[in-house]
């Protein structure tokens, strides 16, 4: 196969994993759903509470496990989309923000499926659906560029090893601030009563604030690893470990605040919230470091591609 | 210790104290860290001087009023400014204070036993209970020392603990990134940074005087640059003829540790510099030097070389200043250059690709005074038009000479220049060691289960198990679970 075909089959994959990822949601949005349904018969009439116990689950969880299979269909298509887009220029696929967005969303629902092996996190399948389709979206529509060699800075071991734990960061920590989120919408909805049926199925607040907790202290070192990893490779691109530059400053701040979110829980003993708003806050000095800085930032950093 | 609130007994040392215990408390810290964070925010928005001088004084023609005000905030250099060094020597006193009384009292805890048993299980946590047949401690204590728990025995009771890493990691962590800062400290104190734009074929010598711009650590002497010499033998850049992107760039050089020494073929490229020590010489960018001859009037050779010029985008479309102060009068051209031309309406001359397919020299020629002599320093790549008059324009092909009434340019050729950025950071090497800790210490303290386990054997066989997880890291349940079922099954 020649290199344009290879990047014409990435591209089909991407656009499949997409198809699939939209499935998902579907059959995510019908699981949820479904659970609103008030049951027939005379219970109809009983209290709130009662009514909700009495719901019937069994449909919505085959609903369920479709839907999940198809997030780990989206997640292979992505993931052969990704190769075929590495193969078709002849490196990692990490040389501009096009590719830097698709290996995000591969991440992001990444750490969600080896998550859900861990946790009762099937609920999140919908967010996560929707975040990685707006990704994928954005990624196609406006980030697309042509397959092409690296320029020499890139040429570097250190990419695959700086990008990939960046990126691995990325999508965890943005699993975790989807939950933080999650947080405080069902928590702003129990400060004005009961659930919605709909969300009583979800986990605890008190689940949730530990679950996005434990994220971010599972990432927070390899975060660390990918910052310390960049500075080893400026160093060997630019003759300085570190030079605040505005990618590398963001780099800092994003890890100053998780840094003071792990503090606000461990030493101060932040919970709900307060943590979950900390969380939101480290959350989107990362984001901002990845659109605003590579978009319409000035340091050296600037591969967008744009 | 005393509370914060019962001090205002006055007098200067315990002022101080109270100062200190404020300063390394857990909020302080916590709140200058976030500050930190904070501050360098203006850093990444607001040009920086350090970084990009040139968009710095852009913000001074574009706003002047605001950029005198923000100059005295040192908002163009929050990363060097009072106010940010403030914030993060602040911030580790503050962590020294807090860590190294921690770190003693872990040496002393992890030379104790773990704390006796408290009275009343069943208040602990994942308490359980139940009707054992009286070999239970033996059996705990034996599953215990297998894991590597620390055990305390006292009458009918063992009390067990594990997962001291934790709190050596998290110690390990925060020590680590004082050893960063003193890493970064001997770099800026004892370091140096120089820049110079050397012609192919051209010889560079670690001297002052070569610089075209040197920056030396505040301790850093002079005399210490390392008498090395680099000779640049070739330079070959690599064009992706789809995009004009370039695709590699090598640098083949001889380098000479000191004068007299070995000469050693080398090639530097952009991800691996010349390492010499703690010294590194790196591949910064690179352009053209077109290669003319100036005479005046009479046909006398008032200047003869290569002169670099700098590119202004990625087809190196290069603008220069050719001067000729030994002419009478004075000679100058501003200069564009074109490594492969083209022109249109709005841009007028630019280049298209960027190797020399089509070299190009674009001249605007001028006479009068320079303004060499006034004492003014000036820049290589401008002429200073004030006090000359304009002579003409012309565009050359190599080969091809420019010929007015006071004098002619010739345009002989091209040769590629290379900058060349000469680092020496002597504290790199202890930055490096700091962050392996960290990784390592982080790992420990975040992943370590740090959790107390007791079990008792009340009267007529009663066996109790409870235990305390002091970390946010579960298991704890799972791990006493497995213990209990352990110990039914031995009994049976
Ligand atoms: C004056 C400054 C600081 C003090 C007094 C301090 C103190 C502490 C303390 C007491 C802990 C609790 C450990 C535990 O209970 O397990 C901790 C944890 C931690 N600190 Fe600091 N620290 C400081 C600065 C920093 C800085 C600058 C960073 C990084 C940006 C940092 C990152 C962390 C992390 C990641 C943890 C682990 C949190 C966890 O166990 O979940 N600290 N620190």
């Amino acid at each position: 196969m020649t290199h344009s075909s290879w990047a014409y089959l990435s591209n089909y994959l991407v656009y499949s994993a997409m198809g699939v990822y939209t499935l998902a949601f579907f059959a995510h949005a019908y699981e949820t759903a479904w659970a609103v349904r008030a049951p027939q018969g005379e219970q109809v009439k009983t209290e709130g509470s009662l009514l909700v116990k009495t719901l019937d689950y069994q449909r919505t969880e085959r609903a369920g496990r479709i839907a999940t299979a198809f997030m780990i269909l989206g997640f292979l298509l992505l993931f052969a989309g990704v190769v075929a887009r590495g193969i078709s220029a002849g490196r990692v696929p990490w040389g501009n923000m096009y590719e830097f967005s698709i290996t995000g969303a591969l991440a992001f629902t990444g750490a969600y499926l080896v998550a859900l092996k861990k946790y009762d996190l099937r609920w999140l399948g919908l967010p996560v659906s929707i975040f990685v389709l707006l990704i994928l979206g954005t990624a196609i529509t406006v980030l697309y560029r042509p397959s092409a060699p690296l320029v020499p800075a890139l040429k570097s071991y250190w990419l695959v090893i700086h990008v990939s734990a960046a990126i691995i960061s990325g999508g965890v920590f943005l699993l975790a601030n989807t939950i933080a989120a999650a947080y405080l919408y069902l928590d702003s909805m129990e400060q004005r009563g009961e659930r919605s049926a709909w969300a009583k199925r979800l986990p605890s607040l008190e689940v949730l604030d530990q679950l996005s907790y434990r994220l971010v202290a599972f990432v927070f070192p390899l975060w660390t690893f990918a910052v310390m990893a960049g500075a080893i490779w400026a160093e060997h691109a630019w003759g300085r470990y570190w030079g605040w530059d505005p990618k590398e400053t963001w780099a800092f701040i994003t890890w100053v605040a998780y840094a003071a979110y792990l503090h606000a829980r461990v030493t101060v003993g932040w919970r709900g919230r307060k943590a979950a708003w900390l969380c939101l806050f480290a959350g989107s000095t990362f984001l901002f470091n990845y659109v605003y800085i590579n978009i319409w930032g000035t340091g050296r950093h600037t591969y967008s591609g744009l | 210790m005393s509370n914060p609130t019962d001090l205002p007994e006055l007098g200067l040392v315990s002022l101080l104290r109270f100062a200190w215990r404020q300063l390394t408390s857990m909020r302080t810290a916590l709140i200058l860290l976030l500050l930190l964070g904070v501050a360098s925010i203006p850093g990444s928005l607001i040009p920086q001087r350090p970084q990009n001088p040139m968009r710095v004084q852009d913000y001074f023609t574009k706003h002047p009023g605001t950029a005198a005000w923000m100059n005295r905030l040192s908002l163009f250099d929050v990363f060097g400014s009072p106010w940010f060094s403030a914030i993060y020597v602040l911030l580790f006193i503050s962590l020294i204070g807090c860590v190294l009384p921690r770190t003693f009292d872990h040496l002393k805890a992890s030379r104790a036993l773990p704390p006796s048993t408290p009275a009343n299980l069943d208040r602990m946590e994942f308490f359980h209970s139940w009707q054992g047949n009286g070999d239970e401690l033996l059996a705990a204590r034996s599953w215990l020392k297998n894991r590597r728990f620390r055990i305390r025995e006292c009458n009918g009771s063992i009390s067990a603990e594990k997962g001291y890493l934790r709190e050596t990691g998290n110690l390990f962590f925060h020590l680590a990134l004082i050893l960063i800062l003193v890493g970064v400290s001997l770099g800026a104190l004892f370091g140096m940074k120089g820049e110079a734009i050397i012609n192919v074929g051209d010889r560079f010598t670690n001297t002052q005087t070569t610089y075209d711009s040197l920056s030396l650590g505040k301790l850093s002497r002079n005399h210490s640059l390392s008498p090395f010499e680099i000779i640049i033998d070739d330079f070959q850049a690599k064009y992706d003829p789809r995009t004009n992107a370039p695709l590699d760039y090598t640098l083949r050089v001889t380098m000479i540790d000191k004068p007299g020494a070995k000469k050693v073929k080398r090639i530097i490229k952009v991800n691996s510099p010349l390492e010499m020590g703690s010294t590194n010489v790196y591949l910064q960018a690179n352009g053209y030097s077109p290669i003319v001859t100036v005479r005046d009037k009479s046909g006398q050779v008032v200047m003869e070389g290569p002169v670099p010029f700098l590119p202004q985008d990625g087809n190196l479309t290069s603008i220069g200043a050719i001067k000729a102060p030994d002419s009478h009068p004075q000679l100058g051209f501003i200069a564009a250059f074109l490594p492969t031309a083209a022109k249109n309406k709005v841009r007028g001359g630019f280049s298209i690709y960027p190797e020399a397919l089509d070299p190009r020299l674009l001249l605007s020629a001028w006479k009068g005074d320079l303004g060499l002599d006034s004492g003014i320093p000036q820049s290589v790549y401008r002429v200073d038009t004030s006090k000359m008059t304009k002579i003409g324009l012309q565009s050359l092909s190599v080969g091809q000479t420019f010929t007015f009434p006071d004098g002619s340019i010739r345009f002989d050729g091209l040769v590629q220049w290379v900058n060349l950025q000469v680092v020496r950071d002597p504290g790199k090497m202890y930055s490096l060691a700091g962050g392996i800790l960290a990784i390592l210490g982080l790992l420990g303290s975040l992943f370590t289960r740090r959790r107390r386990i007791w079990i008792r054997t009340a009267g007529e066989g009663k066996v109790e198990v409870a235990g305390l997880a002091r970390s946010g890291v579960p298991g704890l349940e799972n791990e006493i679970a497995l213990l209990i079922a352990d110990l039914k099954k031995d009994g049976k």
